[in-house]
């Protein structure tokens, strides 16, 4: 699949973003000591709010008729974009009613604003959930199409959001807190692990072949002519392919930039490298995310020449 | 009714009439023009709503060649449907025809990338996503004779490797040659449950090849008769 740059930064910022909101609005509800501090939250909450509209304006960038990109909020009963796109502006509300409260209120907020609070954050994380399942629901494309692409994106916002969290909270304090430290450490971990998980899962060649695509399963099956002189829109979107060895150093690049380094950075503490961590993550995550699209092998690639996707 | 297309991949000889008439009649028909990009350039592009791919089957002796003509399948489970957010990809119930409103289509991709057989091109000009009407601006046109009520694609085909026609009705023609030929459907396994469905090449006898036959091979032989008399 191609890449398309303006759906890489959406769903790296605004899963950032989404996961931020969702992890600080359930430990200041909860009662994690660190987390109620009026500045500490109110940062967070805008922090969060600018990055997931950023990157909901640059996921409009890739719409070839951006005109129409209102009409995208019809078709909540099928359509899993549709759904994304409802639940990201119905979120809105609720996290313009929870920071209203933290400005009037501070951190220990009346009952009604910790109920707008709550339901933004469960909004925040069923959105990460509807972006996860545009990809997951295409049965046309074996390496989205399974559990652990939901897993990913959720684990993967989840992770950057708590490093956005450790990173806002130790410019507030000047100081890491250790429970925020904790938390990063563990959901870092788990991000490494699910990506890796999900690394080894796409390997193995499954599914639909040359073979069944032509309906001549007895038979080796060639393509002799792909019928056109030169690359249309099914080429340059689904036919995107790169070399073997630079997807495996690029592998290796993301998990060094969105994990790794992250860790060592999180071991270590401070305001400066806790801010490195969060741009280490991003770029990692970018990249990882261009994997994503780029290790994503269409169906319609079978009828292209590819005899296995 | 269920309207699709059948096609004869023993008959198709891959001349690209189907795709040409498709886009003659489609770039004035209802889903507006199928433009192009840089149609004289070094690196032409444009939207065409069918697209005939070449395949080799098999080994020699065995080996054939195969042309395999491509436009939507009007899939009966049609995901290109399902994701769409707009409202703007739709499967009409009267005929099972799938449709892309153009004035509803913001242009996002996700249908095509729903679609197994890319049967969705997104218009370089245009912005919308354009896909193969089954002629529906010209089936259903009674100031045409009846014989002309047909897919642009159908009629110009120069040697009848298509067919038009209602797969709900089990005596028509699409139907019998479906029953008759062994007609396949692509990628069943994804469940997409595809109308257009495709006639294998009819077994024709495989031409013998003379093999000179060794020395012990004949010696052998000689014995044989030898014995046998």
């Amino acid at each position: 699949m191609h890449p398309a740059f303006s759906v890489l930064v959406f769903t790296v910022i605004s899963g950032a973003g989404y996961g931020l909101i969702f992890l600080m609005v359930l430990g200041h509800l909860f009662g994690v000591a660190v987390l109620q501090q009026q500045p500490l939250l109110i940062s967070g909450s805008v922090l969060s709010l600018v990055m997931i509209s950023v990157g909901l304006m640059a996921s409009t960038l890739h719409l070839a008729n951006p005109k129409n990109a209102w009409r995208a909020f019809s078709r909540f009963k099928s359509s899993w974009l549709s759904r994304e796109a409802v639940f990201a502006m119905v979120f809105y509300p609720f996290a313009l009613c929870y920071l209203l409260g933290l400005w009037l209120e501070g951190a220990a907020l009346s009952t009604g604003y910790q109920i707008a609070g709550a339901i933004c954050a469960l909004l925040a994380f069923i959105t990460l959930f509807c972006t996860s399942m545009i990809y997951a629901s295409l049965k046309t494309i074996r390496q989205w199409n399974n559990a652990l692409t939901p897993v990913n994106y959720i684990i993967l916002g989840l992770m950057s959001g708590a490093l956005l969290l450790c990173a806002v909270q130790a410019i507030v304090n000047l100081q890491l807190s250790e429970e925020l430290k904790h938390l990063a450490i563990g959901l870092t971990v788990m991000g490494a692990c699910v990506k890796v998980i999900y690394f080894y899962w796409i390997g193995k060649p499954s599914g639909s072949s040359i073979q069944t695509a032509t309906g001549f399963t007895q038979a080796s099956v060639r393509l002799m002519d792909q019928g056109h002189s030169s690359n249309g829109f099914i080429n340059n979107e689904f036919g995107y392919t790169v070399a073997a060895n630079k997807l495996l150093r690029i592998r290796m690049g993301s998990l060094a930039l969105a994990f790794a380094l992250p860790l060592i950075l999180l071991c270590v503490g401070g305001v400066v490298f806790m801010v490195l961590a969060v741009f280490a993550a991003l770029a990692g995550l970018l990249a990882e995310r261009w994997l994503f699209f780029a290790e994503a092998r269409h169906v319609v690639r079978l009828f292209h020449g590819d005899q296995r996707t | 009714m269920k309207l699709g297309l059948v096609v004869d991949m023993d008959t198709c000889v891959g001349c690209h009439g189907c795709a040409t008439a498709c886009k003659q009649w489609n770039t004035s028909g209802t889903i507006g023009p199928l433009s192009d990009k840089d149609p004289y350039g070094k690196d032409p592009n444009g939207a065409w709503l069918n697209r005939i791919r070449t395949y080799e089957i098999d080994d020699t002796p065995k080996s054939k060649t195969v042309h395999m003509p491509m436009s939507c399948m009007h899939c009966e489970e049609a995901a290109c449907v399902t994701v769409c957010p707009t409202g703007a990809s739709y499967k009409r119930a009267e005929d099972g025809i799938v449709l892309v409103d153009q004035d509803k289509c913001m242009g996002c991709n996700l249908c095509a990338w729903a679609c197994p057989y890319g049967a969705r091109e997104l218009d370089p000009d245009q912005g919308t996503m354009k896909k193969c009407t089954l002629c529906v601006d010209r089936i259903y046109d009674t100031k045409l004779p009846e014989d002309e009520r047909k897919p642009a694609c159908v009629l110009t085909c120069p040697t009848k490797s298509r067919t038009f026609g209602d797969f709900d009705d089990p005596d028509s023609e699409v139907s019998q040659l479906v029953r008759d030929r062994a007609g396949k459907q692509l990628l069943p396994e994804l469940g997409y449950n595809p109308v257009n469905t495709y006639l294998p090449p009819r077994n024709k006898p495989v031409v013998e090849v003379h093999q000179k036959a060794s020395i012990t091979q004949n010696i052998k032989g000689w014995v044989n008769k030898v014995i046998a008399r």
